[in-house]
């Protein structure tokens, strides 16, 4: 290293700093200047691979960690006291002992970050450690090195299986088409494959790359941390510009799957890779009780000036009385004494040090382990643990816990949230005809009976479609027959225990061929089929869409990648995972014992499977495979293989609709073999394989709603776009109809097909509108170039890109028309009626159209059969605004109306999205939540997400509710952030929603017990610990407080400081926690049984301004008892200061606990352990100590204090009356209020000590009486999916079947 | 109080099929959490109600021992005789304690209470010769340590009381007055010790100086017994347990029965002869000497048997109170109606 002088050293920084501000970055390769000193690198400017996520440095730990701490201002008010308490005329204590107690909170606070801290550098360090392959000039090869030596311009190499060390622009791949699947799982969780192409004309078609010949410059933008926005261009040396975007980019974290290696070059590294820019720490909310808290703490900040204030007053006269200087009072040192007034000044800081401990120092702990345990048992709930996906309830804000038990509104997704997200195909509409797949419904409900066991769901599965379709129905090939099974059984297996591969339970993968549009097809194959719609539409679904096909046999282990949100863990991950430990020896045992079972229900599959052989199917396939027998003997040898291998296709989708639109092709024998950058692999029923040259993809986006692709045919070598989008976005995009073949029955294909998909929409199916379009060569030329100079585009590319789909979009002919269910999940309906019994209003958001969003508000019991339902819509504000007046004046006369009072029905809103815009409008907002305050739910379809975070915005800003919203998907996330709790729903599609919310759930069905006993259990243990806490502090001070009225108001504290604050620290502290952590007012199945217990936390809930006042009177009383009646008893005798403080101490200590105990609801064994413990604690200390203590703490000298005075049978007597008068106020309260007018709580206290059959009995009774008139309701909704009370429904209402064939 | 242990089954409502079929099979390493009584918040527990019905049997039982104790101590306490200096002496035949009464002193004023220096007192050298802070401005004294340094001991009460009994022919019989046995045991000897031992105490305290109000130094404080002198003096042990009230008596002298059958201090006329010194205008106090027998239960104080007494019937009463609401709402909610 040579010497550079400073101004070199300033000048580079600024040089550095510049470099990285800029919005370009030029960066080159590093290989020319391998080996060159740091001054002379190209690149030194940017950050090295070697990540750091420790908030401190050994050195700076205490002075940094103290800075933090000092942050909160409860700390500062601390420190300042015992600051205080070293000015010599205002001291209170032993200046030194005065700091014990914030020392030892801020140094316990210290350890924990220390810790925590520690943890995050071991797996910094561990990461930074982890090997890959850096290409050296030296060596000319790549060679292992480190994470952390990784810079920007090196070149990398990744092998399969590998997780990418940092953003890579991808050069190289091993693969022929150049192309590379990564999976983004430890990035937004979402497992499907994705693939990655080598930046387009610089594949190198060698077989290596050749990083020393890579002389370009690769200019890319400032990073940020979007995940899937990335614009860069490559400028070569013959100034060529390629673009490139994300799908170039590979993503530190990302795992690379199904591709040998790849090499890339670094463009971001360390901090500024994307997935680090993402890694946001935990969420720091307040909860609305630690608000209410903080004022009543300024209300104890005041009482404690009173106070003090009194006793500066008292203080002075006191001083003013004195006819002369007695012998008790001490001069200075000089031998003066203060004024009475300066010493009454002085005094009034004296008694604040002396009585600092009202303001609760402890109580900011205390809350957050009260958190720590609450959310210990909230995580370990078994009720919410799913078993499906191995995940258990994730809590990723700390301190919110209790507003769980005080939520008035709900706002919910509805898509993956309400539903399952799991797509199912269900009927589809072709050339304006319906084929209503009446087996495929039939095959669902059988699946739906058994939803638990899924060992009889593969029993009675039919078998897959394909066997219908075998080129030889005759051919009973054993070795195909046996592999079929085994491999579907291995695929549910996996599906279930590690969600492998996307979307691929047999409910979504299997779909049953409608008998009428098998013949159809067949017919059409045997004709000419390339231009036959029918055809058309099976390859539209086949080909149009993302899909990627992956084998199963594929090696799918996922590597555990250390996600940095584990770093963030809480002490009580580590707690946890500590007991699991512990317990894995069980689980070890238990799956070796469950082994054979597997093994036994797998040959009894292959057995019953031949049972099972679906006779109608097989006569379709057999009856008219003549023509398809002799096409695909043509291909026997390329046929065989790729059967073999078809059964083990698995399909990764992003979105559930495509992959089970592809399915629904597979079904009909479209099946998609393969998927690369520009090829998709289809094959046909016939057995032939069509390779369709892609051109050009225009992805989905949420402006343009549709997707399309571009390919040219390889038989006709025309240039086809297939569409797919929602209706509305398609319709209007129509063209020609293509039906010119269909001269003879000129139908009006768009109208029929808008019927069918109103119908559709009616049933509460997802409708996608599937089109084709032939576009000729000279209009794809041009427009290609248009393409890919909006491709290259360095500004507004998202722009341009959209403009070119929008060109290419226009004239599409309508193919036809899919129906896709998306089912409920289990017990939505069951949810949402406790929710509301519980006062709960739920909102719906979605984006769906409303007679979708509809159907499932009725199928999920958000809307019922005789509520009133107002429907919105409108185009313009002055209709809005009139048909709200309106609306709301109804509204208004029916609530009013004494005699609607029993008869009123409830009221529903249903509202699109355009009119909430007008109704949101800041002039209308106001009539618009007045008016959706009096309906019992609202339904809001066909909106943004944006709208729906303004939605819980304006709600819970106007009503000054506490809200909730739910969501499972990227479009939530606003919403889950702009609400008081955001959950999040780990579902299909990703982890956004989870990443942004406050809570994850698993489904949706478990918010009734997250809400109703977590939420109810966390707030009133909070809220009565909190106020206990208040009352504690305030009851022992206040001793000291009295005793001022005896000792001249100078200050005095009779009792030993030492033992004040092993008062506050030991003796009395862990029962209050316990209190918090553990109390259980009422069982779990009687708040899940009786959702209306929920209300009693609305509002302010337990913690209310009087409930605050009253303890703190309460406490007045107590701690005059506790002091005068020792002070009556001690009156006129010999008893020295500290001998009277021992008594007034341990008084207080038994008032305090015992206190507690009437407050405690339910003793178990713990609860007895921890009070009888602190009792025991206490004395076993005191007395300790004063056995030990001569001359140590003057002045108090406890000495053999607390040995005589127990010796004394006086201080029993004492102890035993002033307890009993102290406590005899609130116990008899209590008495008299459970039983004149008990709570509801009470009551369920008293139904809780019923034996369990008898109480269930009750719980039972009292529903049917409750629900008086909703008797009739509640038999038509108890099944868990609407789709298994319908089915006798469906068909017979569905006009679509019958009327239009 | 209501106690019914309501254990519930462990395995309570939802048992949740345990870790079945293949999907367990990877549960080595499940998040399942485990399905024990304590995480799953079913620990057995006792959850009383506080109901009339519940409550009434506690409030006749404390109403029930409250009040015969009640009885029992303010008995006790008017068996004490208690007298202040004009009073007439009784046939007890126990011993009598001699208190000296201040009031309106604050021995309990925080200056005061630390202005003193344990460690000098343990018989710390180094404190001897060099006090504590605490003890300013009664530290040193022309350039000497004070010892016993401090307000407290400077503060020393320092009247001497005799008692004499004149008989029936009118001579003037001294009392004997045990000034051993009046500070605590502790005290006198862990807590306070002498300088060096107790063999010569002049040297031991050479180079300190007296307090500034004392008349002689602090070994010299008993001449009669050198076992009574130096820190170890039990008058200035018991003065330096500063009091906790502003009016206070102290433990002065006892006077030891003579025998089982002879009255302590028969009756007759007697007369206590006070050296004044102590000066009590300067805060409007006022000095008493007070004669007392004691029991077990110390001094006469009535008010801790007039307060069990007041509080066994107040508990009694509201035992009977709750017996009429117990009667009136109770039966209401033990059929389980409606909430609501």
């Amino acid at each position: 290293m040579t010497w550079r002088s400073p101004l070199a050293v300033v000048r580079d920084a600024l040089s550095g700093q510049r470099a990285r501000e800029k919005d370009l970055r030029n960066l080159v390769s590093n290989l020319p200047y391998e080996g060159l000193d740091r001054a002379k690198q190209p690149n030194r400017y940017f950050p090295g691979n070697a990540i750091k996520t420790t908030k401190y440095t050994v050195l700076l730990f205490i002075p940094m960690n103290l800075f933090e701490q000092f942050h909160r201002l409860a700390n500062i008010y601390f420190v300042g006291l015992a600051i205080l308490n070293f000015v010599p005329v205002v001291n209170a204590f032993q200046p030194e002992v005065a700091l014990i107690p914030i020392c030892v909170i801020l140094s316990l606070t210290a350890l924990k970050d220390a810790w925590e801290d520690f943890r995050r550098y071991q797996s910094d360090r561990k990461l930074n450690n982890t090997p890959c392959f850096i290409y050296s000039r030296r060596e000319k090869q790549f060679m292992e090195r480190r994470w952390k030596d990784v810079r920007v311009g090196d070149f990398v190499k990744v092998v399969c299986n590998e997780i990418v060390p940092a953003d890579l622009l991808l050069l190289h791949t091993s693969d022929p088409a150049s192309v590379c699947h990564i999976e983004t799982a430890n990035l937004d969780g979402e497992t499907n494959l994705k693939q990655r192409r080598v930046v387009p004309s610089l594949c190198i078609s060698d077989p290596e790359l050749e990083p020393e010949s890579f002389n370009s410059i690769v200019v890319c933008e400032k990073p940020d941390d979007n995940l899937n926005h990335f614009k860069c261009y490559v400028e070569k040396p013959d100034k060529e510009k390629v673009g490139a975007g994300i799908e170039s980019l590979l993503l530190r974290g990302c795992t690379v799957r199904n591709t040998d290696h790849a090499v890339g070059f670094v463009v971001y590294a360390g901090h500024e890779t994307k997935s680090m820019l993402n890694n946001h720490g935990p969420r720091y909310k307040r909860s609305k009780l630690e608000r209410r808290l903080n004022t009543d703490v300024i209300f104890c900040v005041i009482l404690l000036f009173v106070m003090c204030l009194v006793g500066a007053v008292g203080h002075f006269v006191w001083l003013q009385s004195l006819p002369s200087v007695p012998p008790y009072l001490v001069p200075h040192s000089a031998g003066l004494l203060d004024s009475p007034g300066l010493s009454g000044f002085y005094m009034f800081f004296t008694l604040i040090i002396l009585l600092q401990v009202l303001i609760p120092i402890s109580l900011y702990v205390s809350i957050e382990l009260v958190k720590i345990g609450q959310i210990f048992f909230i995580t370990n709930d078994i009720d919410l643990y799913d078993e499906e996906t191995d995940s258990s309830m994730q809590c990723k804000a700390l301190n919110i816990t209790e507003d769980l038990g005080q939520i008035e509104y709900i706002f919910s997704d509805k898509t993956g949230t309400l539903t399952e997200n799991k797509m199912v195909f269900r009927r589809c509409s072709i050339m304006g005809t319906e084929y209503p797949h009446k087996e495929n419904a039939i095959r669902l409900t059988v699946l739906d009976e058994h939803e638990s066991e899924e060992e009889v769901i593969f029993n009675q599965r039919p078998l897959p479609p394909r066997a219908g379709w075998t080129l030889d129905p005759e051919d009973t090939n054993p070795e195909r027959k046996q592999h079929q099974p085994g491999s579907q059984r291995k695929s549910k297996v996996s599906g279930n225990a590690q969600r492998d591969a996307a979307f691929s339970s047999p409910l979504e993968t299997e779909v049953i061929p409608d008998r009428k549009l098998l013949q159809q097809i067949s017919g059409a194959e045997c004709g000419g089929w390339q231009i036959d719609p029918y055809l058309d539409f099976f390859l539209a679904l086949a080909i149009c869409n993302t899909v990627v096909v992956s084998m199963a046999t594929a090696q799918r282990q996922r590597v555990n990648w250390l996600s940095h949100s584990s770093q963030r863990n809480t002490p009580l991950d580590t707690l946890s995972n500590l007991v699991k430990r512990a317990g894995s020896f069980r689980h070890i045992f238990t799956s070796w014992q469950h082994t054979p079972k597997q093994s036994r229900t797998l040959s009894e599959d292959s057995v019953i499977e031949e049972d099972h052989f679906n006779p109608p199917v097989k006569t379709e396939g057999a009856g008219d495979t003549n023509g398809l027998q002799t096409c695909s003997l043509q291909t026997p040898s390329q046929c065989d293989k790729p059967a073999a291998t078809s059964n083990k296709l698995s399909y990764e989708a992003e979105s559930p609709d495509e992959a089970a639109l592809v399915y629904a092709a597979k079904a009909y024998g479209f099946t998609l073999l393969a998927r690369t950058h520009d090829s998709v692999t289809v094959r046909l029923p016939s057995g032939q394989d069509l390779e369709f040259e892609v051109l050009d993809t225009l992805a989905f986006d949420s402006n343009r709603k549709r997707m399309s692709i571009l390919v040219r045919h390889p038989i006709t070598r025309e240039c086809v776009l297939y569409t797919k989008g929602a209706d509305y976005a398609i319709m209007e995009l129509l063209g020609t109809p293509y039906a010119e073949h269909f001269s003879g029955s000129q139908k009006n294909i768009a109208s029929d097909t808008q019927h069918h998909l109103d119908c559709y929409a009616k049933e509460g199916l997802r409708t996608l509108c599937i089109t084709k379009k032939v576009v000729c060569d000279e209009a794809y030329e041009s427009w290609s170039v248009n393409r890919q100079r909006a491709l290259a585009a360095m500004e507004n590319r998202e722009e341009l890109i959209m403009e070119t789909a929008v060109q290419l979009e226009t004239n599409l002919s309508l193919l036809g028309a899919t129906g896709v269910e998306d089912r409920l999940q289990e017990s939505v309906p069951d949810t949402i009626v406790a929710l509301r019994e519980a006062g709960i209003q739920v909102w719906v958001l979605t984006g769906d159209k409303p007679e979708t969003a509809v159907n499932i508000g009725y199928a999920c019991r958000l809307l019922e059969e005789e509520d009133l339902v107002i429907n919105m819509s409108c185009n313009n504000k002055r209709t809005c605004t009139s048909i709200l007046d309106c609306t709301l004046e109804e509204v208004r006369r029916y609530n009013e109306d004494p005699r609607n009072v029993d008869t009123t029905p409830d009221i529903s809103l249903v509202i699109d999205g355009r009119t909430l815009t007008m109704a949101l409008a800041s002039d209308l907002q106001d009539r618009f939540v007045d008016l959706a305050k009096r309906c019992r739910s609202v339904l809001c379809c066909r909106v943004t997400p944006l709208q729906k975070s303004w939605v819980v915005k304006v709600v819970r800003e106007k009503l000054k509710v506490m809200t909730l919203a739910v969501g499972d998907g990227a479009n939530d996330v606003n919403m889950i952030q702009a609400a008081d709790i955001g959950i999040g729903i780990s579902g299909q599609e990703g982890m956004q929603a989870v990443m942004a919310s406050d809570f994850a759930i698993s489904h949706f069905k478990h918010l009734k017990r997250l809400l109703l006993v977590h939420g109810h259990w966390c707030h009133t243990r909070l809220a009565n610990m909190i106020i206990y806490f208040f009352y504690k502090n305030v009851a022992y001070v206040n001793l000291l407080f009295w005793y001022q009225f005896f000792c001249g108001f100078s200050g005095t504290a009779m009792i030993d400081y030492w033992l004040m604050i092993f008062f506050n620290l030991f003796f009395t502290s862990v029962p209050p926690i316990m209190f918090g952590i553990m109390d259980k007012d009422v069982s779990a199945e009687m708040l899940m049984g009786v959702p209306e217990l929920y209300r009693t936390g609305q509002g302010a809930g337990e913690y209310t301004f009087s409930t605050f006042w009253v303890s703190i009177l309460d406490a007045f009383y107590q701690s005059l008892v506790c002091f005068f009646v020792p002070y009556l008893a001690y009156q006129d005798s010999d008893i020295d200061v500290f001998t009277f403080g021992t008594p007034l101490n341990t008084i207080s200590l038994f008032t305090i606990l015992l206190h507690l105990s009437i407050e405690i609801k339910a003793w178990t064994l713990v609860h007895w352990v921890i009070m009888l413990g602190s009792v025991a604690l206490y004395f076993i200390v005191t007395l300790a100590y004063s056995a030990i203590c001569v001359t140590c703490n003057p002045p108090s000298n406890p000495y053999w204090i607390l040995q005589s005075q127990m010796a004394d049978p006086m201080f029993y007597l004492i102890c035993i009356i002033t307890t009993v008068v102290a406590l005899l106020p609130r116990y008899m309260f209590h008495v008299l209020r459970n039983s004149i007018s008990p709570s509801p709580l009470m009551q369920a206290r008293h139904l809780d000590r019923l034996v369990p059959s008898s109480r269930d009995q009750w719980i039972k009774e009292w529903r049917t009486f409750r629900g008086g008139g909703h008797v009739k309701r509640s038999g038509l909704s108890t099944p868990t999916s609407p789709t298994l009370d319908t089915p006798v429904d469906i068909y017979p209402q569905s006009p679509t079947a019958s009327d239009i064939t | 109080m209501a106690s019914s242990y309501n254990a519930k089954e462990e395995d309570g409502h939802h048992s949740g099929a345990p870790a079945h079929g293949g999907a367990a099979a990877a549960a080595a390493k499940s998040k399942k959490p485990d399905n024990t009584a304590f995480k799953q918040q079913r620990l057995p527990a006792w959850q009383p109600i506080l109901t009339a019905g519940t409550v009434l049997p506690a409030f006749f039982v404390i109403g029930l021992i409250f009040i015969p104790i009640g009885i029992g101590l303010f008995v006790t306490s008017n068996n004490i005789r208690e007298f202040e200096v004009t009073a007439t002496p009784t046939r007890d035949t126990s011993n009598v304690f001699m208190y000296y009464g201040l009031s309106n002193f604050y021995q309990n004023h925080r200056r005061y209470v630390k202005s003193r220096d344990d460690s000098q007192l343990y018989g710390d050298r180094s404190a001897l010769t060099n006090p504590s802070k605490e003890c300013e401005p009664y530290r040193m004294s022309d350039g000497q340590a004070i010892a016993p340094c401090g307000a407290i001991a400077n503060s020393l009460f320092n009247d001497t009381l005799e008692l004499y009994h004149i008989d029936s022919n009118g001579t003037r019989n001294t009392i004997p007055l045990v000034k051993k046995g009046i500070a605590w045991w502790t005290d006198k000897h862990v807590k306070f010790r002498n300088p060096g031992g107790n063999n010569n105490l002049t040297a031991a305290f050479r180079g300190t100086s007296k307090p500034v109000n004392w008349r002689k130094p602090v070994y010299d404080l008993d001449p009669s017994d050198p076992d009574n002198n130096g820190f170890i003096n039990e008058d200035f042990i018991v003065w330096m347990r500063t009091a906790a009230l502003p009016t206070f008596r102290k433990l002065y002298r006892i006077i030891q029965k003579k025998a089982v059958t002879t009255p302590t201090l028969p009756s007759g006329r007697y007369v206590l002869n006070i050296s004044y010194n102590y000066p009590v205008l300067s805060f409007d106090g006022r000095k008493r000497m007070i004669l007392s027998t004691i029991s077990w239960m110390g001094g006469k104080n009535p008010f801790l048997g007039i307060a069990y007494i007041t509080v066994g019937s107040i508990c009694f009463f509201l035992g009977v109170v709750l017996l009429i609401i117990h009667h009136k709402y109770d039966t209401r909610n033990n059929s389980a109606d409606i909430p609501n």
